[in-house]
């Protein structure tokens, strides 16, 4: 019983987390271009990565 | 020979696109200061589709010099260009050599969608309030007793207050504006169900209950909001891709002053007694009258006629037409505000009235059921309270029969379906403004037509190029090679595959032809009458003084005969609406014998020539007055008021600005087949908002019972709420089996008549 006591507010917390993060990329402008960045993952880049 | 590189780019440039380049100080004017020298300029790009073009296009405009970025927006189909410097780079050349064709468009200032926005974490908010509410319900559900009880329904009640608050807020605040004015809506049972349902369970957990509604109220507006956020997202997408295109009003002009200085005006600041200087390829951006030069003018969207008009000084112009040939010298009669387009516009929104009586089915549906749903509950309130006497347990059961019978399948009903067939109609690039819109053109049984633009291309074609001897007809072809003339583009086309003939000069004489010099002889291309100095031409030949003939040392040596190409797939388009019991008939500014032409070629009956945009305004309001349903599919001009009194329209991508958004639909692609597949989408799709919406009233049917007689837990409702909307959801979806067969026709026919036309080209 007393575990609940921590548990539900841990599991709140990581969910409001989850919420303010959401909201961050919606404000950032992350889904802006929702078909852009489904196609963006198909574009090779000629930037190789560094060694 | 100096002429034949700019004669090469010239004829690359009328290939690629059939629009006239904005100039470098209209770009400036239409771009945006970002601070610190930088600038941005949201150009509106329609075929962007893919990976390819996005990779294509930033590279390309990257390597450009003084372009810091360039970013692609696929949703949008924009393209902003964040440069440096005095010199705007020329990018949309650069996108013209890459095949794509780019408008100018000017960003609103608050350009961000905030609704959407806040819908968005609307959605967010009570999703997760909703997810964290039902993790304790389920706990209670499931046997927990007592003091933890109490405590997961208080943890509960805390969790649902800022979800109510922000998430709700949306539902209140519109059921209280619609309750001020008188009216009812579906967001009233809305928010009385969700603050009665918070209210009571509020109540039950302060005196220890077993049963609270927390997760009901919640999970409630988290299906409400998807809904509703689905809705916004599709009429938001298609407005601004309409908005995107603009492309046919004049932005600004060069205006010379009276001691011979020359500045770029926007439109706004234009004022009659103005000199304005426009260049060929320039759209005239007031009316005015022509103080100097001649030209030809295109004014198929202003009037409709097809032909290119011969102008001289004393001449006047409206505004809105394209000075295809020579330079000119207007004077304005008039200020943009008091201009030709404005009066279209100006009846274009009193011929609005119409449209606005229309109520969407949601609309409809919900002012019938909201009275219904707070009579029963009060009914059931009233009823229990008579038989039991326990005025706790009759308002318990009143709220659960609120929260059963609470619109949250027919919430879902009509976006869910109108969503799904936006989404397929935007894949066979057809855009829809609004849901109401499909609903409208579901019901037409009349289409009225505009002819120039709209049933044919507005573009001419050559019709007899196979009687022409080919290596005459190559010389016509890079000699029209130098011209805008429409005649001169439909030309381009049949030039020699081994590159241009070698001219010596080559001029323009702005309303009569080209003149070039090769070895010592001279060839005219244009007018009869002028190129043909030698030639008897009194009432020869088919089209006596006024056709268009080629001549070397002012004999003819080869005539031209042109007719206006008719858009792709127009016939089939027009038989398909026949099938469809839509009967059919075509308006249009032109002549009598060019509309008799046209419908011969379609099998079109009923027609009417030579009317003014009044006159097809009052044509379209007559049909309606006999109680026709009109669709009208126009683009010009002079369609817009005729378009804006519909009952529904459409209008291609290629039609002006205020064509573009008086018209509910617009499509993108050459094919006229976009008709008929929107009003088969849109039929298809009525028939499943009809159904769902009868799935939404047998729920209730079956619901509404076992609630009234105290039967449902909060589990019950729960699950059955979710059942009904999943169904609903379910039974949208069906529509994709519809538009897959449907958009594979369409596409097809694009595929093969495009094969066609390179194939002809070539």
């Amino acid at each position: 019983m007393t575990t609940l006591l921590y548990l539900i507010p841990v599991a709140l917390f990581l969910g409001a987390l989850g919420l303010s993060g959401f909201v961050w990329a919606l404000r950032s402008g992350q889904y802006e271009d929702l078909d852009g960045a489904a196609e963006r993952i198909l574009i090779d880049r000629d930037d190789k990565p560094g060694r | 020979m100096s002429c034949c590189a700019p004669g090469a780019e010239m004829a690359l440039d009328l290939n690629g696109a059939t629009s006239v380049l904005p100039s470098s100080q209209e770009i400036r004017l239409a771009s945006r200061s970002l601070g610190d020298d930088l600038r941005q300029t949201d150009l509106s790009v329609p075929t962007v589709h893919c990976a390819a073009c996005i990779q294509t296009i930033e590279a390309a405009l990257g390597k450009l010099d003084h372009v810091e970025s360039a970013r692609v927006n696929l949703s949008t189909k924009r393209v902003a260009v964040r440069w440096r410097g005095d010199e705007v780079p020329p990018f949309v050349a650069a996108l013209g050599r890459l095949g794509y064709e780019a408008h100018l468009f000017t960003p609103e200032v608050d350009d961000k969608d905030k609704t959407l926005a806040e819908l968005i974490r609307a959605v967010a908010v009570a999703g997760f309030a909703a997810g964290n509410i039902m993790l304790l319900s389920v706990s209670v559900w499931s046997g927990a007793e007592g003091a933890t009880r109490d405590l997961f329904h208080w943890v509960s009640a805390l969790i649902a207050i800022p979800a109510l608050a922000f998430a709700g807020g949306i539902f209140f605040r519109s059921a209280w504006n619609a309750l001020r004015h008188g009216r009812m809506n579906m967001d009233v049972p809305i928010a009385v169900g969700v603050s009665l349902a918070y209210a009571m369970s509020l109540y039950e957990t302060i005196n220890h209950g077993d049963h609270a509604y927390f997760d009901a109220s919640v999970s409630l507006l988290f299906f409400l909001l998807i809904g509703r956020t689905l809705d916004h997202v599709m009429r938001e997408r298609a407005r601004t891709a309409v908005k995107g295109l603009s492309q046919m009003a004049a932005r600004g002009a060069m205006v010379m002053r009276g001691d011979g200085a020359r500045d770029y005006l926007p439109v706004g600041e234009i004022e009659p007694g103005m000199r304005l200087l426009i260049a060929a390829g320039e759209r005239i951006p007031v009316d005015g009258k022509i103080i100097q030069g001649t030209s030809d003018l295109d004014c198929s969207l202003a009037s409709g006629e097809s032909t290119p008009k011969n102008v001289a000084p004393g001449e006047a112009v409206q505004a809105g037409v394209l000075n295809l040939t020579g330079p000119l010298t207007i004077q304005a009669t008039a200020a943009a505000k008091d201009s030709f387009l404005a009066e279209m516009v100006r009846l274009m929104e009193s011929a609005e009235g119409g449209r606005a009586h229309y109520r969407r089915i949601a609309d409809r549906v919900s002012a019938l059921y909201a009275p219904l749903v707070h009579l029963t509950a009060f009914v059931t309130f009233l009823g229990w309270m008579a038989a039991t006497g326990d005025w706790h347990r009759a308002m318990t059961i009143a709220i659960a029969v609120l929260i059963i019978t609470c619109p949250c399948a027919l919430g879902l009903a009509v976006p869910i379906v109108q969503v799904v067939a936006a989404r397929r109609l935007f894949e066979s690039g057809i855009m829809v403004k609004d849901g109401s819109a499909m609903e409208r053109l579901a019901a037409i049984d009349t289409a009225v037509f505009d002819k120039t633009g709209t049933l044919t291309l507005g573009q001419p074609r050559l019709v007899n190029a196979d009687s022409i001897d080919p290596g005459m007809l190559a010389i016509a072809a890079d000699m029209a090679a130098h011209s805008r003339h429409p005649f001169s583009k439909a030309m381009t086309g049949f030039a020699a595959p081994g590159g241009q003939h070698k001219f010596d000069a080559v001029t323009e004489h702005p309303g009569f032809g080209i003149e070039a010099t090769v070895a010592g002889s001279t060839w005219r291309l244009g007018r009869r009458g002028w190129a043909g100095w030698k030639a008897r031409t009194g009432g020869e030949g088919k089209h006596g003084y006024g056709g268009t003939a080629l001549t070397k040392d002012g004999f003819i040596v080869a005539t031209f005969d042109f007719e206006n190409a008719l858009r792709a797939d127009a016939a089939a388009a027009i038989k398909r609406l026949n099938d469809a019991g839509v009967s059919m008939q075509m308006l249009s500014g032109d002549t009598a014998a060019a509309c008799a032409e046209v419908a011969k070629l379609l099998d079109i009956d009923d027609f009417v020539p030579c009317l003014l945009p009044s006159g097809k305004l009052e044509r379209i309001e007559t049909l309606a007055k006999v109680g026709h349903k009109v669709l009208m599919v126009g683009d010009g001009l002079n369609d817009t008021p005729a378009l804006s009194a519909a009952h529904v329209s459409i209008a291609p991508a290629t039609a002006v600005d205020i064509g573009r958004n008086a018209a509910d639909f617009v499509f993108l692609r050459e094919s006229l087949l976009a008709v008929p597949l929107a009003l088969g989408v849109s039929r298809k799709a009525g028939n499943l908002i009809r159904q769902n919406i009868a799935i939404a009233i047998v729920y209730n049917a079956v619901a509404v019972p076992i609630a009234i007689l105290g039967h449902v837990t909060p589990l019950i409702a729960a699950i059955a709420m979710s059942a009904s909307s999943l169904l609903v959801i379910g039974n949208a979806l069906r529509l994709h089996g519809f538009m897959a067969n449907a958009t594979v026709q369409v596409i097809q026919k694009v595929r093969r008549s495009a094969v066609g036309y390179s194939a002809q080209s070539s």
